[in-house]
């Protein structure tokens, strides 16, 4: 028995071509994510070891971490950094669901009726192909140094992934599908909401995403040009007192936060588009 | 949950083969106008009940077109088209269809998809008095146990018999289908075919075929119509006389070739000037 299953291996082994995969390709990730990381951190070291560059410029890795402490340890005591982070907060989640509500209005109106593919759908081209950021000062003058000039402009930017995803999407179904739905005598309420909405949730998810980010970029530009008392302005205040380290520090917790909304919304999708994930590992697979 | 019909519980079929016409076409036309191109000529057509007819033509010769008019989806430039009695206007709750693809939506079950139909025209409660129906509809079509599984974990062949049941759930005068299983590789194929013509025996449904597949159309149908395009026109009616129910067997008798061989030579006079 065994005799023959070591003649059957060695026949497989000397007939069946096999991919041989390199020692590198064979390293879990978490671990070349970890080592990258390490070196990385490694030659960050050594730079600021040979004094070459001024601690200004690029702090420490030690200076950073300390700061890390001091700012985590500011958030998790309920200090002032806390409050400013709870600002910042308040602002992306506004920003957030202003855009998906406007964003997706625009998106069926845009993508479901002739009206707005031929009339509206220009003019949000032209101004998406501006550079958003600009229109901060607008905002500033006409809602002022509070958390709603923060909001317009986080709003603003990203509103226009989510039209076009979901115009993307209402566009994504097939004739077949149209067809059949036409025969079933639906009426075009129930092509959009049970047939078309359905079809473009994976587009209307990837507009979302390229969202959950713009949000981010907005909220922290705006208050760097306009003040209040979000972590933006935190990093604006250290930044002119050239402490480089807490700088930093903010962003790497910032991005913490950015991640985690990303994360939100790739969780959000998981769940409505259920069909998806399954469907592209069949693929592979 | 209801309980389930079994197969033999359904409905029993509306009418006896051939007695009565449920589709009749009288010099139906289509002329798109805008690239003055004449897709249809005058095309006349009866369809009896409970009895399997094909349209056969090579691509572009208007067999589409005339579907989609006899599905209502397209309005025809001349001529008078009658479904039941009724001219058809527009898309009919009698009519069942099925496409080359099944089309079923990967958001809902297999149960979800086949009850949809009737979502679409009483609402979600209507389509759970249905589920019953649906049920026993899986049976027919030997999917018995799939009512929870979502699309994707279907194959094509299983997929298309979801799309069968859903064709049938509103219990149509007449299926019109076109080339349902030519997605299918061709075992498949000639099993789903099969499959269909024991569904329709047992349902005694009236069919309209659209296929470019010679053999399919023969071993399916009691009547062939062979068209040529430019302007899509009926050039012949071929009647199959071979005895039902029909199998794979039957392919290779002299008849059947014989009956190939008829519509072959008309096809190739028709669409290849």
């Amino acid at each position: 028995m065994s005799e023959v299953a070591l003649s059957a291996a060695l026949e497989t082994e000397n007939t069946v071509w096999t991919e041989q995969d390199s020692w590198f390709d064979r390293i879990p990730r978490s671990v070349a994510m970890a080592a990258l990381a390490v070196v990385a951190i490694g030659l960050w070291q050594a730079v600021s070891w040979s004094g070459l560059i001024s601690p200004i410029i690029l702090p420490s890795p030690g200076d950073t971490l300390r700061h890390l402490i001091f700012v985590g340890g500011n958030l998790l005591s309920g200090g002032y950094m806390l409050q400013s982070l709870w600002v910042t907060l308040q602002e992306l989640v506004l920003s957030f669901a202003l855009a998906v509500g406007i964003g997706f209005a625009l998106g069926v109106l845009v993508g479901e009726t002739a009206f707005g593919e031929r009339a509206v759908m220009p003019y949000l081209v032209a101004v998406d192909t501006m550079p958003k950021v600009a229109f901060a000062p607008l905002f500033i003058a006409w809602l002022g140094f509070g958390i709603e000039s923060k909001v317009a402009l986080a709003t603003f930017i990203a509103t226009f992934p989510i039209v076009v995803g979901t115009a993307a999407g209402l566009h994504a179904s097939d004739e077949n599908a149209r067809m059949l739905f036409k025969t079933m005598g639906a009426s075009r309420w129930q092509t959009l909401v049970k047939m078309k909405l359905p079809t473009g949730m994976p587009q209307f998810f990837t507009g979302l995403k390229i969202a959950s980010v713009g949000v981010m970029a907005g909220v922290i530009t705006g208050e760097f040009l306009g003040g209040g008392r979000g972590f933006g302005e935190l990093i604006r205040v250290a930044s002119t007192n050239l402490d480089t380290a807490r700088v930093f520090a903010l962003i790497l917790y910032l991005s913490l936060l950015g991640l985690l909304s990303f994360g939100l919304v790739a969780w959000a999708q998981r769940r409505v588009v259920f069909w998806q994930s399954a469907s592209v590992a069949r693929e592979v697979g | 949950m209801s309980r389930s019909l079994t197969a033999a519980e359904l409905p029993a079929a509306p009418a006896t083969r051939g007695d009565r016409t449920v589709f009749a076409l009288r010099g139906v036309g289509k002329t798109y106008a805008r690239r003055n191109i004449e897709a249809l000529g005058r095309v006349d057509l009866t369809l009896d009940a409970g009895t399997f007819s094909s349209v056969i033509g090579a691509s572009g010769c208007g067999k589409s077109t005339l579907l989609k008019i006899m599905a209502g989806l397209v309005p025809p430039t001349s001529g008078s088209v009658m479904l039941a009695g009724r001219p058809v206007t527009g898309p009919r709750r009698d009519i069942g269809m099925m496409f080359q693809q099944a089309t079923l939506f990967p958001w809902k079950t297999t149960l979800e998809n086949i009850v949809l139909p009737i979502e679409i025209r009483d609402g979600r409660a209507a389509a759970r008095v249905h589920h019953g129906n649906a049920h026993a509809l899986l049976e027919l079509v030997g999917l018995k146990g799939f009512e929870g599984v979502y699309p994707k974990e279907l194959s094509g062949g299983m997929a298309q018999r979801a799309a069968i049941c859903r064709m049938l759930i509103t219990e149509p005068e007449v299926l019109l289908l076109d080339e349902p299983f030519s997605a299918l590789d061709e075992l498949t194929r000639d099993f789903m075919n099969m499959e269909l013509q024991r569904i329709c025996l047992q349902r005694g449904a009236t069919a309209f075929l659209v296929t470019h597949s010679i053999p399919e159309a023969v071993i399916l149908s009691d009547t062939v119509y062979v068209m040529s395009p430019r302007p899509g026109r009926i050039v012949e009616t071929v009647a199959v006389d071979l005895p039902r129910p029909r199998t794979l067997d039957m392919v290779t008798t002299p008849r059947f070739g014989a009956l190939v061989d008829r519509i072959r030579s008309h096809l190739d006079k028709g669409s290849f000037l």
